[in-house]
């Protein structure tokens, strides 16, 4: 009834019978340059102003979470990857922290502090496609380039680091693939010495530039209360002024032995949300150099049933021994899963640079989850894009969609 | 009958203007020829400037340094496949590109290139230019309609709306220009500024040259103004229907559209064809400088403006719709009327003295 009530004229506006104005129904998506993937948004416009908006998801979906079921815990890790793509690194070690707090096991200091560096570095190569793909969107088409330029050297970190760019799967239940390099960590510690002097770069294209502020300012305003309701998490809850970062307050890997500050932002609009990103580059950066310098000695993953024993370095005589080990648990893990998985259920949440990425596991001891369900963050905010549009311009809708950074392939699993 | 031609008091004026016509032939083919050869190379010109500004190289496989591109370019869209929607309007949907290509090739004959060079050199070549201009949005908006496309529509509207909001505000800013010059020719206008402080009316119109400067941005549809093809919002405006060789007369139109807007920059606010005097005063330099033919003194300053229009496309956002109307209407246009009345106001105030 409302809604009927409120795309009727004001009775003191009269208008000849026979005209009357309706809204036009424009399809935006799922093939659309700025819908970041395949989201479609039916919007309502009466003009170019959105009476509705409804967004549409599903044409990504791949059904990760059946198809988690029907592997042991260890194989299923390559299906993380393919969630948000854009930080594959970052879904890995959700997954893997989730399954060792299931199992039960707590990977080794160096691994703990290795994720860390790799998780961060994943979140600026996020947050650099994010300002890029957001910033065009708004029509600035050079920074664009810019974040490309400091991207591909992450890319290159990664390939150094495990052989693969964007698909790392890297991480392991109970640690890390294999050992970091000298090279990898000098490589890395060269691109955090000059990394923000070019966050410094983008801000002079795009902070204090005066089209940049009104396209941004004021535009897709969320206020806190609203934002906690709509279950919102990560930079665009912390854009609306909520200090929630799981990183600080439920601490996992080796964010506890690190110095770093949560951004919080304060009008919660999209400049908002743009600022709290940039400054976590910069944070982020922070942690990786701390890793760094604090990285200490020592295995990468531990010696339990339930992961393969850590390939160091042997002896001869070790090694013989250390393969039919090897082998034989192998095997195991491949064939079933770890046999003594426990029973029962457990909920995990890690700080992805989106938002909040939790892993939901029923495990029934089998070695296979009888249950994976993935708690999407763009899934949620994807959700609140009605909220953040109606009233708002089609131009809008652009720099909403972009400031939530949501990837569809998390966003339909 | 016969004698009647073959006399030559009548016959003279005949061979007369035949001659006449095949040199206006001449300088028209000319003048599409360097349009033409313009529009290839200011893309080339555009994607290099703007590569090297993105810490990128820009078109360089096609030829040395990429100097074929904007053939190879051409040659492709000539031979695409030409895709017209179903629904489409096809009459009207085949005529608006011409149009708006029609609209800015015709805009090149009161271009005066440099001394008694124009094609046609009309008093009223001011307003020829702003009519032109105006027609060229028909082009748009029938594109925009004729496509029956959401988007196309949108675009369409968007950019019928910009482009009358703006033309007042140009109109308006060439006013001053008017005013100061006392006529709408542009060559008039060029030897008109000869009197003024260096040669330009750039210093006694600067109000006049700030608004026309955003407003010229605006009427060619160029970023950050460019919401009528915005990527991003609209796919691509009021031509994302249109593919092939109709797309590229859109798209010769849009780049001949900076071209003539530069040009009207240029003659109304820089002097046209005539070298600066400020450098005619440097001793050696001076000497040198004055020995270019006027028109690459011309082509310069148009490419000046040229290359600012790729600055500011990387440099800056798009502005939204509404923001863009506000800019129009709430700035442009009282900061455009208010320089008239100043300039009115001078110029009674001073005519005894010029």
């Amino acid at each position: 009834m409302e809604e009927i009530s409120r795309n009727q004229p004001p009775s003191d506006i009269r208008i000849a019978p026979e005209l009357h104005t309706r809204e036009i129904t424009l399809n935006m998506g799922p093939q659309h340059p700025a819908t970041h993937g395949v989201l479609r948004l039916v919007l309502e416009l009466d003009g170019e102003t959105i009476v509705k908006c409804t967004p549409y998801v599903g044409y990504l979906h791949r059904g990760t979470e059946k198809l988690g079921e029907n592997r042991t815990y260890l194989s299923a890790l390559p299906l993380t990857d393919r969630l948000d793509y854009v930080s594959s690194m970052n879904n890995n070690i959700g997954y893997v922290v989730a399954v060792e707090r299931l199992l039960g096991i707590e990977p080794p200091e160096r691994a703990k502090f290795i994720r860390t560096m790799v998780a961060e570095m994943g979140r600026i190569s996020n947050h650099l496609l994010w300002l890029g793909t957001h910033a065009l969107d708004i029509g600035a088409i050079t920074p664009f380039l810019y974040v490309f330029r400091e991207r591909e050297r992450i890319m290159d970190l990664f390939e150094e680091l495990c052989g693969a760019r964007l698909t790392v799967s890297y991480p392991r239940i109970g640690g890390v693939r294999n050992d970091v390099s000298q090279k990898f960590l000098d490589d890395l510690y060269a691109f955090t010495e000059e990394f923000p002097g070019r966050i410094d770069e983008y801000e002079t294209l795009l902070t204090v530039n005066r089209i940049w502020l009104r396209r941004t300012k004021g535009v897709g305003v969320i206020p806190a209360e609203e934002a906690i309701n709509w279950g919102l998490t990560g930079p665009v809850l912390r854009g609306s002024g909520v200090r929630y970062d799981i990183r600080k307050f439920a601490p996992y890997d080796a964010y506890d032995k690190v110095e770093f500050e949560i951004p919080i932002g304060y009008n919660g609009d999209v400049y908002d949300r743009y600022m709290v990103r940039i400054i976590e580059m910069g944070q982020a950066n922070r942690i990786i150099r701390q890793c760094i310098e604090k990285l200490p000695k020592g295995p990468i993953t531990i010696d339990s049933p339930f992961t393969l024993p850590p390939k160091g370095s042997l002896s001869r005589r070790d090694k013989e021994r250390f393969n039919k080990d090897y082998y034989s648990r192998h095997f195991v893990l491949a064939k079933s899963g770890p046999k003594e998985a426990p029973q029962g259920e457990i909920y995990v949440a890690t700080e992805v640079p989106k938002g909040e990425l939790g892993f939901y596991f029923i495990s029934d001891g089998t070695g296979r989850p009888y249950r994976m369900r993935i708690r999407a963050p763009s899934f949620v905010h994807a959700s609140a894009l009605p909220r953040l549009c109606e009233g708002g311009l089609v131009a809008d809708v652009i720099s909403n969609i972009g400031s939530i950074d949501i990837v569809l392939g998390e966003c339909d699993r | 009958m016969f004698e009647n031609i073959i006399r030559p008091e009548t016959l003279e004026p005949i061979v007369r203007s035949v001659i006449n016509i095949g040199i206006i032939l001449i300088n028209i083919a000319i003048i599409v020829g360097i349009a033409l050869f313009h529009v290839a190379y200011a893309t080339y010109f555009e994607r290099k400037t703007i590569g090297h500004m993105q810490v990128r190289l820009g078109p360089i496989e096609v030829g040395p340094h990429g100097i074929l591109q904007p053939i190879a370019d051409g040659l492709k869209l000539l031979f695409k496949e030409d895709v017209i929607p179903q629904v489409a309007d096809r009459t009207v949907f085949y005529i608006a590109p011409v149009i708006f290509f029609t609209a800015a090739m015709t805009s090149l004959a009161v271009i005066p290139f440099f001394e008694k060079f124009v094609i046609a050199d009309i008093n009223i070549g001011l307003l020829f230019l702003f009519a032109m201009s105006s027609l060229g949005a028909y082009g748009i908006v029938m594109s925009g309609w004729a496509s029956n496309s959401k988007y196309a529509f949108l675009g369409g509207l968007r950019s019928a709306a910009q482009v009358l909001s703006y033309e007042i505000a140009m109109g308006l800013s060439l006013v001053g220009v008017m005013i100061m010059a006392g006529s709408l020719n542009l060559s008039e206008i060029v030897k008109a500024q000869q009197t003024y402080p260096l040669g330009l009316y750039l210093i006694p119109q600067i109000l006049g040259f700030g608004v026309f400067l955003i407003a010229m941005f605006a009427e060619t549809g160029r970023c950050p103004f460019d919401l009528p093809e915005a990527e991003s919002e609209l796919v691509a405006g009021y031509f994302v229907e249109y593919s092939g060789f109709r797309f590229a007369l859109f798209f010769l139109g849009e780049y001949i559209g900076m071209f003539i807007m530069s040009s009207i920059a240029v003659v109304c606010f820089l002097g046209g064809w005539t070298v600066p005097q400020f450098i005619l005063g440097i001793p050696l330099i001076g000497d040198i400088l004055s020995k270019i033919p006027n028109i690459i003194w011309f082509l310069l300053k148009v490419y000046f403006f040229i290359f600012l229009y790729y600055w500011v496309r990387a440099t800056v956002p798009r502005y939204r719709y509404d923001q863009l109307m506000a800019i129009g209407w709430k700035i442009l246009i009282p900061v455009a009327l208010a320089n008239i009345v100043i300039t009115g106001l001078i110029k009674l105030w001073v005519k005894g003295m010029i």
